[in-house]
Parts: C-alpha cells; structure tokens; sequence
C-alpha cells in the first residue's frame, strides 16, 4: 500500500497534492483498495464554490456507491477527462493517472491542518 | 461468534477481503471483482458455498411434507435429479428460494437453502411436518463448492471416475472426487457459465485436500477463486433472484418470474392465493433493465414513470462486468412491465432514463 509523503490526506480517504493555489485531489490507495473496481466517477460541481468536507461526486464501485468529500475549500475547476471512459485508472494509478479533480483553494494554509502520510498510515494500518 | 467454512483460513490466506455474510466470514473478491467474473465467463472459477444450508429429508413421509411446502412438483423427480422451487408462505410471499435433490424417489430427499435463512426454513418446515418425516439439518458438517464456467467439467474430469463432462444440467451422482468418497457432485449453478456444484463432508482434510487438487488442475487453464462479490454480478446478468433482494416474504413467486416452478398439480402453502394470481393477473411483475443515462441503479432505488410517480422500486442493480452498462431488477406496476418500456431511476437527486429489457442480460 502506497502513502506518498508529499500529499496531505483525509479520514475520508481523499489525498490532496497543493501547488500554489491550486491543489489536486483523489482517493487513497486503501479508498480504492477497500471499494474495489471503480465503474462510474460522477462529479458535477464544477465552477461551484464548496466548503472543505462537502460533498462533490461520488464513486461507484461495482458493489457500492460512496460520497467524495472535498478536503480544502474552495471551487473544483477541472475533472479528470480519463476517468469518463477509464474510472479504472482510479483503480490502478490512484495518486497518479486516477486523479480526480484540480480545484483552486480558498486558504492554501488549510493544507497544513490536513493528516500527513505517517499520520494517514497510522489511521488505516 | 461469526461463523466459519473449512476453507476459510484458505481464503485468508490468499489474501481475499473477508467480510460477514450470515453470518460466515465470507471471501468477497480476491484479484476484483471483474477480474473473478471474467474468468467465470471465459474459463473457469472456484466459489466456497459452504455457508448455504442442506436438510435431509428421510422416510415415507418425505415426499408428502416435500410437497406440501414447496411451490415446484417434487413428484417428478427420478434419483439423481434436483428441481429448484420456493418455500411460499400462508400470505403468498416466499420464505426461501431452494433446490431439492432426489436421491431415492418417495423417500430421501436433499433440500439446499440460503444461509441466511437456515434457521427460518428449519423451523418453517419442521412445523408443517405434521406425518413424522425425518428431518435432518447438516449444514454446519457439509461444505459446498462451486466449480463455474465453460471449461469447469473439463478441468474436473481427471478428479473423478464419474462422467461428468456429461452430466445433464439438473441431475447429480455421488461418488469418489478428488480422493474423497461420497461427493454429491451436481451439475447446478448460480453463474449461467456452465460446471459444478459439489458437497461433501466439510471436515478441514476433505476441504484441503479438494481445493488443492482442483487448483492443481485448473492451473494451466487459468481457473481463480471466486468471491461473494463477482457471485452477485454473475447471478444479475442471468437475472437469477437473489433472496432478500429481488425475492422476500412480501412477493409473490408469480410476481418474480416463478411461475415455472409453482405448479398446481398437488396441495401446497398459498396455493389458492396463487391460483388467483394466476387467473386474475397479478398487480406487479420484477423485470431486468438497462440504463440508458448513465449511472448505476442499486437495491431500494425508486423506479419512477417520466413525471416521477413512483412506479416500482429496484432489488438488485450492477455495472454489468460483461456487458460494461449498467443493468437491474425491480418489480414495477404492470403497464410498465412490457419489454422496451421507459422507465426512470431514482438515483440520488437525478431521474435516470431506463428501458425494460428482457433478463437474462447476456
């Protein structure tokens, strides 16, 4: 299991990656492990300015739906396009090609108060 | 305490996800869920049933309490064949859905049950054993394999001297498997995929001793273990009913698509009730469907007519690991039943466009 020190996570299994005002976002290693093969990504909150722990998509595995909580706030601006075709790549690449969503953060200092990846390995190990 | 088959530290030790399932510790994927159903498909897959429950039914009365309380006509069972039927109950739902095995016609019988229900089929049928058959539950001593896809039998040949390669869907022998005696071997199934359902006595050195010759055997062929999960999405694109999903207390074997195995030839629970469903038509009928928007239905999701009056509800849905769209059950009122009927979803805030189509799916 994969819990690369350069993110910041969540206890709902979200990682983020900031650069500037922009931070990327995506599920853990353990989130897609648990669910299992991802079938549908759905966001649709593009452009709308959420607060951190909104909901803003939710992921279907084959067995389960779950809601995707946004770690920081902020507005998504971008959603992964691979995932319309390939919500696979959640699956095989979840801190890389599985990215979900790019959004611009209102307070980039929030990034700090989110669990590092020692924290987050304590959490789910 | 939860329960446990013979193969489950087998299963912990491939490092499947386990989870609770009637209470068993249950393997519910090894490599994924897609991955399990594709080899069910294309090749071969291994699923642990042990948790499903088996009563022997004995004596001269076995026949006659067999069908009092099933729907389906044990009557016309020779040795060695198994019908399925349902276990209706005095308000015309179901109890349980079942298999009955004849191993010597009028006299001993093997009835193979959901797990979750053992205990309630137990007790409903021990009630309505009113002429002293004898009752046997030995569930909790037999475990149960299932050997699943196109090219299960021929894997298996090699274990056993009985023929199975052609063995009739429906019919069973007993006999030597894998170097352990008196195997019900059963060609049955819960997958569409073809192959073979075997009990056996579930003592840890039988279990061990059939999984590795099995594994051994299917290792050129590509055969995997098989989880809970990839069981459900085989089962959903034959349109098999799941008990406690598409099938309850509160439907009607005739409201589900089983009216094949109620048959009126012989005195049973509900039959009156039935026989007027029949003969007036029932209200709501369980149908498959596909998506046409996209998203996935699940249980309990409310089916809708294009102005979002509530017409039904979903039992089962699934991303369709082999067709790659999403398809369900659900029961809807009958004007929405023909095939080719739009019908909407409930997903979440969204009304999703969906059509009737025929079941099974692939």
């Amino acid at each position: 299991m994969q819990f690369p020190d350069n993110l910041r996570y969540t206890k709902e299994h979200e990682w983020v990656l900031l650069e500037g005002q922009t931070a990327t976002i995506g599920i853990t290693d353990f989130a897609q492990s648990e669910l299992g093969d991802i079938v549908y990504v759905e966001i649709e909150t593009v452009g709308k300015p959420l607060s951190a722990e909104a909901v803003f998509g939710t992921v279907e595995a084959v067995k389960t739906v779950s809601d995707l909580f946004l770690p920081l706030a902020g507005t998504v601006t971008v959603v992964n396009p691979a995932l319309e075709n390939e919500p696979e790549l959640v699956n095989s690449d979840p801190y890389g090609e599985g990215w979900m969503v790019k959004m611009t953060v209102d307070n980039p200092a929030d990034f700090e108060g989110l669990m590092t990846a020692e924290a987050y390995k304590a959490l789910v190990g | 305490m939860i329960k446990t088959t013979p193969f489950t530290e087998m299963h912990i030790a491939l490092g499947a996800k386990m989870a609770p399932f009637a209470g068993y510790n249950m393997p519910i994927s090894y490599s994924g869920i897609n991955e399990e159903h594709q080899a069910v498909r294309t090749s071969a897959g291994v699923f642990d049933v042990s948790h499903m429950g088996e009563f022997m039914v004995k004596g001269e009365q076995a026949l006659d309490l067999i069908q009092r309380v099933t729907s389906n006509d044990a009557s016309k069972l020779g040795a060695g064949q198994a019908q399925y039927s349902c276990l209706p109950n005095d308000q015309g739902g179901i109890v349980d859905d079942l298999l009955v095995y004849c191993l010597e016609p009028g006299k001993t019988y093997m009835l193979v049950v959901n797990a979750a229900n053992i205990e309630k089929d137990w007790n409903w049928i021990s009630a309505h054993n009113t002429n002293g058959a004898e009752l046997i539950n030995i569930s909790d001593k037999t475990a149960l394999l299932a050997i699943q896809g196109p090219n299960a039998t021929k894997i298996l040949q090699p274990l056993t001297e009985v023929d199975i390669l052609n063995l009739k869907y429906y019919t069973f022998v007993k006999g030597s498997f894998a170097g352990v005696e008196k195997v019900v071997i059963s060609a049955t199934g819960y997958t569409g995929a073809g192959g073979i359902e075997i009990y056996f006595e579930g003592t840890e050195a039988n279990a061990k001793k059939i999984w590795d010759a099995i594994f051994a055997a299917g290792a050129s062929s590509g055969i995997k273990p098989v989880g809970l999960g990839a069981r459900d999405t085989l089962r959903l694109e034959m349109g098999y009913c799941l008990y406690g999903n598409d099938i309850d207390d509160t439907t009607s074997p005739l409201e589900a698509g089983l009216g094949w195995v109620t048959k009126f030839t012989k005195a049973f629970t509900a039959r009156a009730i039935f026989e007027k469903q029949k003969a007036e038509g029932v209200k709501r009928k369980l149908v498959g469907f596909e998506m046409v928007d996209k998203g996935i239905p699940r249980h309990d999701y409310v089916i809708t007519d294009k102005d979002g009056k509530a017409i039904g509800k979903v039992t089962s849905g699934t991303q369709s690991p082999s067709l790659q769209k999403a398809i369900g059950l659900g029961y809807v009122e009958m004007p929405f039943a023909a095939l080719d009927t739009p019908i909407w979803i409930s997903v979440r805030d969204k009304q999703l466009q969906a059509k009737v189509v025929k079941a099974p799916f692939v």
